[in-house]
Order: C-alpha cells, then structure tokens, then sequence
C-alpha cells in the first residue's frame, strides 16, 4: 500500500468503481450458474462449521449476561425476550459479518490473488472474458446467499443456545422462557437481520475480490492481500451495521 | 490474414518513474516481429499496453483502425478476441486440465458443440506437440510444457495477432530451438501478425522479420533484420552481440566517457558483421508465397556469400 495522502482515497475510489462494476455487470447474460454454486458451496463449507460452532457460545454468553442481569432486575419473567431480541437483533449478524469475511472473504481474497500474481487474470482479460461478470459477480453473490442463510443458522442455534444455558444451568423456568419469546421481539427484526446479513455479504465480497485482483508483488503479496482485505472488512462491517441499526429504529415502530 | 499494429508516440509511466517515452512502430500485417531489451526495459509492460491491459500516458495504439487506448471497456473485450497472448509461465488456469484450459476461449465465445470443440482443441494441441497430457495439471507439468498449451491456448480462437512475452525465458537451448521452428511453422501456417518480447539474441537473430531495441527508457530503432543486424548503433551492436563493452552496464547505463574508451579499445568498427541464416518453415509445411520469397532471397544471399569466400 502506498502511503501517499492520495492513496487511501485512490483505493476507496477504486473499491466503489468495483461496486458499481459489479452492479452494473450483475444482469448480463449468461449468468454464471455454475461458477455461482460452486462458490456458494465452497463459502457454506468453509463457513459452516466454524459459524455452529462459535454461536453455540454467543448465544450461551448472552444468555448468562441477560440471565443474571434480568435477576437483578428482578424481571427473571424478560429473560427469554431479551436473549432473542439479543441473538436476532446483533448476535446472529455480526457473527455472520465476523465468519463470512473471515473465513469466506479470505478464501476468495487468497483464490483470485492467487490467480492474479500467476497472470490467470490478464490471461482471462486477454482472452476477451471480464473477469468481473466470469469470477467477481459469481462470488459476490455466492457470499451474499450464504450470509442469509448463516443468519439464519446462527439464529437458531444461537437462541437454542441461549435456551439450554438459560434453562439447564440458570435454572430458569421453560414455560416462562418461551412465552416470553415475542414480548419485545417481532417478525421484522429477524427480516432487517436478513437484510443486514446480505448486505454484510455483498461488502465482504467486493472487498474480498477487490483486495484479490489488485494483488501484486508475488505470494507474499496475496498474503498482505488478504490481511488487508479482513481488516477492511471488518471495519466497514461495523459501521455498516451501526448505520443499518440506526435506520431500522428510525422506520420500524419498536413494541412495548 | 494478420492486421496491423500502429503505435503512435506511447508514453507510460508509473508514477514519476518513466518507463518508456515517445514509442512509435508499426508491426506489419503477417510479419514476425521482436521486441529486443536489456531485463528491465519494460518490454513486457509493452506488451500489456498493446492488448490493452496497462493504460498508457499519452499516444496510441491502432489495431485494425481501430485506437485501443481509447475504446470502451466491452469494445475492448471485443477487439482483444483478435489477439492471442502467450504469458511468460503460460498463464493457465491452475484449477482446470490442460484440455479444459485450451478448451475455455470455444466454450465461452462460441457455441460450438462439444464434438467439434474437442477436435479443434485436439488439433492445437497436436501442433504443440502435447498429446497424451490432455488431463494433467497446470501445475504437474513442466515449464516448457505450460508454455506450450499456453501457446494451444492462444491459438484455439484463431488469432490475428499473436504475442509472446519471453517465450525462450527459462526453456532449454534445445526446447528454444523446437519453439522458434514451431513458432516460424506458425507463421507460415496461419499468417497472422507475431510479435516476440525477448532477450534471448539467438532467436532474435534468426526468426523474426523485424526487429525493435528498447533501452533507456526509448526505442532505439525499429526496422528490418538485416538493418539491425548490420546496424552500427553501438547499443544495438552491443546487445546483439552479448557483450560488455558498450553503453548498457550491469545496473544502469555507464558513463559517456567509459563507454567511448571500450568502443575504441574493441576496434571492430571496420568487420562486417554477419547475418545468421533465417530460421525457415519446416518441409512438412506448405509455404505461403511471403515465405516462398523469403526462402529465395535467403538462398540467393548465402549462395553469394559462399561463392565469396
């Protein structure tokens, strides 16, 4: 990376000429299907795994922090309604954002950096195909589509989480848990995680592709890519998801 | 038949490091050209420009009429299936078999059916001599192989213009020699336009039509084979030759004085500098009348020279 004042503004430039190439390329003909659900496949298998495995303890520290703090409360009856609202309002999207740019963003930041530094890419251009409708667009989308759905896995076993740690070990009555259930939450908060979650999805793989095909100065430049492409996302991310939050309290009336 | 290439003033620089400056050629149609230069010159970095890959600062490049810097992204994706470009390692696709990678320009620009596919890609890959590899990787290959399927691969949309960036870099001098033959075979077969981005001299000597010298940031002459060969030019007597004395130094260029002192002391001013014979076509192949003319002047001149001596 270039430290001249210039050159932050100069990539972010390029990061949003990118979007909007990737935008613009998204309806044209052939889609590549099957270029789409191989990535999608290779996202959910790299991503599955780790996504069950860290919701488990998510939905399990919300649940302890809520328990114990409903108790002091004194409102042991909202333990349930707060846990869900947890998981599903925060929870499940960043841990999505965290594992989707983490483990999907890399992989396809270390894929095409790789084919970058070995000329594949211009090699693709040469032969008269765009990468970014044959490779970018695919993978785009492929990340986009497993987010949904990791959110949505993340969801359940984040709240199943919570539940078992809530019930079994916190002793809190199951009866209460469950009615509680759709006190505060409401059926749009799970649509705005979806939403947050292909957002989250699309912005992890545009700065993963981005990252990838402006890889330069051999194998070690794939690796400094793919540092930089997880940090960049992560940031992003965050705010994106600060910014969503805010918009959805503004629209979306709140119960209670 | 090939198409012309007509570069105009092309400057490209990255940053404020000038590359090359003010590079105006033409490539002509159906003739084989080389791109000559000391490692570093940016030989590859014009070649990139030529398809397009690299912007360059100002000047332009003509294919077929039409000005490559100033096209439209899908235009250019749509003159860029006139050329085939060898890469220096071949540049195929590291997840695909060599069938699928010579495969991939059919199956993405035409809709020809699998049958007809194979026996074009078969074909190409006959010509390079790779039968029997069909289903090996890119990467349990060697070097000279990769550079020949990429070559299959360059060839399979029937190009008008063929471009090699370093074709002998890294090859055995025996494996280099087959490829020049191959590559002159070329030539004779489809008639397309070549241009060969190299450092290697041998080649250079014998298989072009044209040869360019880039150093110091400037072409220092484009023209005809002979004319460079026999051309007293101390960097193209230099390079062509191979050897230290002159003005192109390890590093950078070397100093005007120094370089005049190991001119005068190596005094070869008066000695007519030899023309390598021209590599021909193969006699398995059917030579089009450029070539037919070429063997004739070929014969007539080393008749000459061995009546002379």
């Amino acid at each position: 990376m270039s430290l001249s004042p210039t050159g932050a503004l100069r990539h972010s430039g390029s990061l949003f000429a990118l979007a909007l190439d990737v935008l613009r390329t998204l309806p044209r003909r052939p889609f590549q299907a099957r270029e789409f659900i191989q990535q999608a496949w290779f996202v959910a298998s790299v991503t599955i795994l780790p996504t069950a495995l860290v919701s488990i303890p998510f939905g399990a520290v919300i649940a302890l922090q809520i328990g114990s703090l409903t108790r002091q409360l004194g409102a042991q009856s909202f333990a349930g309604a707060a846990s869900v609202l947890a998981v599903l309002r925060e929870a499940s999207p960043i841990v999505t954002a965290l594992l989707i740019a983490g483990a999907g963003g890399t992989a396809i930041c270390a894929d095409l950096g790789a084919r970058k530094i070995r000329e594949e890419i211009d090699a693709m251009q040469v032969l008269g195909i765009d990468p970014i409708h044959r490779l970018v667009v695919p993978r785009v989308l492929a990340s986009m589509v497993v987010a949904v759905l990791l959110n949505g896995l993340v969801s359940v076993v984040g709240v199943a989480g919570g539940y078992f740690f809530n019930v079994v070990l916190q002793n809190g009555t199951p009866g209460a848990y469950l009615a509680s259930f759709t006190t505060l939450a409401q059926l749009s908060d799970l649509w705005a995680a979806e939403l947050k979650a292909l957002v989250f999805g699309a912005i992890a793989g545009i700065v993963a592709s981005y990252k990838g095909l402006t890889a330069k100065g051999g194998p070690k430049g794939v690796g400094d890519a793919v540092n930089q492409s997880v940090v960049i996302t992560f940031m992003l991310l965050f705010v994106t998801n600060f910014v969503m939050t805010a918009v959805y309290f503004q629209v979306v009336p709140q119960r209670g | 038949m090939g198409v012309e290439i007509c570069v105009e003033g092309l400057t490209k620089s990255f940053g404020r490091q000038v590359i090359w400056q003010d590079v105006s050629l033409t490539l002509p149609a159906g003739e084989v050209s080389v791109m000559l230069g000391p490692s570093g010159t940016g030989k590859s970095v014009f070649l990139k420009t030529l398809v397009g890959l690299l912007k360059p600062d100002r000047g332009s490049v003509k294919v077929a009429g039409r000005d490559i810097t100033k096209l439209r992204e899908h235009e250019l994706y749509e003159v860029r299936k006139l050329f085939g470009v060898l890469f220096q390692d071949g540049a195929l696709f590291g997840s695909m078999n060599l069938y699928d990678n010579i495969a991939f320009p059919l199956r993405e620009h035409t809709r020809k059916p699998e049958s007809e596919i194979r026996r074009i890609v078969l074909e190409k890959m006959d010509m390079v001599g790779l039968i029997g590899a069909e289903s090996k990787l890119p990467g349990e290959i060697s070097g000279g192989m990769r550079k020949r399927a990429g070559l299959a691969r360059a060839l399979v949309l029937d190009p008008e213009i063929i471009l090699f960036d370093e074709p002998d870099s890294g090859l055995d001098p025996v494996r280099v020699a087959y490829l020049n033959q191959l590559i002159v075979d070329l030539n004779a077969q489809i008639d397309a336009t070549f241009l060969i981005v190299t450092h290697d001299i041998a080649s250079a000597r014998q298989v072009p039509d044209n040869i360019g010298l880039l150093f110091r940031r400037e072409l220092v002459m484009f023209g005809p084979r002979e004319r460079l060969l026999t051309s007293d030019e101390p960097v193209v007597r230099q390079f062509l030759h191979g050897r230290m004395q002159g003005p192109i130094g390890m590093a950078e260029e070397k100093d005007a004085a120094q370089v005049e002192q190991e001119l005068a002391q190596l005094d070869d001013t008066g000695r007519v500098p030899e023309i390598t014979p021209r590599l021909l076509p193969g006699p398995g192949i059917t030579r089009p009348p450029r070539w037919e003319a070429i063997a004739r002047r070929e014969a007539e001149l080393h008749c000459a020279e061995g009546a002379g001596a």
